[in-house]
C-alpha cells in the first residue's frame, strides 16, 4: 500500500506538536493553594529571591529541578504554619548556606563583592583627576616659560607663514 | 617621577583583578559548601528500608566515626558508586549508614538484594524531609560523622577508589 507522503508528513508534524505541548504543560502546572492573597504574594516573593541549590542560575520559582519543587513546597508549608519571611529565609540558609540567597548578605566575606566596584570607580576617578591636573600644570608651565621676545618672534613666524 | 608611578596604578589594579578572576576560573560554581559542617546531624525519627516499624533517631548514628550515604534507586550515579561503598564497608569496617532519599520501599529492597547491602541500615526518607534538613540537593551525597554524630565533611557526587583514598579516608582518619 502506498502511503500519501503529504498525509504522512502532516501526521508527524501533529505528533511533534503534541509532544512539545505535553512537556510544556508538565513543566508549568503546579497546583498550590493559598489561604489568602497575602500568603500567595509572600510565597511568590520568597520563591523569587531563593536560589535553586542544584542550578546556579535559577531561582526556585523558575527551576524544574526536583529540589526546587521541594523547596517551594517547604516555603508553602512554612508560610501556612505562620512563620515570618525572615525565619523562612533563615531556615533555608541554615540548610543550604548563603548559596540559597540570590543577593548575598553583607559580611566580612563579601565586603569585596559589595564595595569592590565602588572602590575601583573611586581609584579610577582619582587617577583621572591626577592625570588631568598634571596635564594642566605642565601646559601652564610651558606658557609661562616663553619670554616676551620669544613670543614676538613666534608671532612673526606664524604671520610670515600665513602670508 | 612621582607622576609616572601614578600612571601605573590602573595597570596594577587590572593585574590584581585579573589574578583574582583567573583564580576564580578554577573554582567550581556548582560546589555548594554544606551549611552543617561542625553541626550535629539533624534530628529525625525514621523507619528503615528493611523494617517499616523501626523507629530510628539521630542517636543511632553515634558511637564511632561513620559515613552517611544518601542514595535512591532512581539515582543513576548511585548505582555507579555502589560497588565502592560495598568495598569500603567490607574492607575498612567503617560503619556506613544509608539515607534512602525520596524512594519507594519495594524498589529500595530490591536494589539492596540485587547489588549487596553495604549499609548498617538505610533510613527510609520517602518525602525527603530529612534530606532537606541535611541540605541535600542531589544524590549521591556522603557525609562523614564523628563519634558524637557531628557532621565533619560532605562529599557530593560519586565516590570512586581515587576519591576514597585521597579525599575521604584522610578525613575519616582525622576524626578517628
Amino acid at each position: 500500500m502506498a502511503i500519501n507522503p503529504l498525509v504522512h508528513w502532516r501526521q508527524s508534524l501533529l505528533a511533534i506538536t503534541l509532544v512539545l505541548f505535553a512537556s510544556l504543560a508538565q513543566a508549568t502546572i503546579e497546583a498550590m493553594e493559598f489561604r489568602d492573597e497575602g500568603l500567595r504574594e509572600r510565597y511568590q516573593h520568597l520563591a523569587f529571591i531563593l536560589r535553586c541549590p542544584k542550578c546556579q542560575n535559577q531561582n526556585i520559582i523558575d527551576s524544574d529541578a526536583p529540589i526546587a519543587a521541594d523547596l517551594r513546597k517547604q516555603v508553602h508549608r512554612l508560610l501556612h504554619e505562620g512563620y515570618p519571611d525572615d525565619q523562612i529565609i533563615d531556615f533555608m540558609v541554615a540548610r543550604y548556606g548563603n548559596f540559597v540567597l540570590y543577593e548575598p548578605p553583607v559580611n566580612s566575606l563579601t565586603y569585596l563583592l559589595w564595595y569592590g566596584p565602588a572602590v575601583l570607580v573611586v581609584i579610577g576617578a582619582i587617577v583621572v583627576i591626577l592625570l588631568l591636573r598634571g596635564r594642566k600644570n605642565s601646559t601652564g608651565k610651558q606658557e609661562s616659560d616663553i619670554s616676551e621676545a620669544d613670543r614676538e618672534r613666534l608671532n612673526n613666524l606664524l604671520k610670515d607663514k600665513r602670508n | 617621577m612621582k607622576r609616572r608611578l601614578i600612571l601605573f596604578i590602573p595597570l596594577i589594579v587590572a593585574l590584581v583583578l585579573g589574578l583574582f578572576l583567573w583564580q576564580g576560573l578554577k573554582l567550581d560554581p556548582r560546589e555548594l559548601p554544606s551549611a552543617l559542617i561542625g553541626k550535629p546531624f539533624p534530628e529525625f525519627t525514621l523507619s528503615t528500608v528493611q523494617d517499616k516499624n523501626a523507629q530510628m533517631t539521630q542517636d543511632a548514628l553515634k558511637g564511632q566515626v561513620s559515613l552517611v550515604n544518601v542514595w535512591a534507586t532512581w539515582c543513576v550515579s548511585c548505582r555507579q558508586e555502589h560497588p565502592e561503598l560495598v568495598r569500603i564497608a567490607k574492607e575498612t569496617g567503617i560503619p556506613v549508614f544509608g539515607l534512602n532519599y525520596k524512594d519507594t520501599r519495594p524498589e529500595a529492597i530490591r536494589w539492596l538484594d540485587e547489588y549487596l547491602d553495604p549499609y548498617q541500615f538505610s533510613l527510609f526518607d520517602a518525602d525527603g524531609r530529612v534530606g532537606l534538613d541535611l541540605g541535600v540537593y542531589g544524590a549521591p551525597e556522603t557525609y562523614i560523622l564523628d563519634k558524637d554524630g557531628i557532621i565533619r565533611y560532605r562529599f557530593v557526587g560519586v565516590i570512586d577508589r581515587n576519591i576514597w583514598l585521597n579525599e575521604l579516608l584522610p578525613e575519616v582518619n582525622k576524626w578517628r
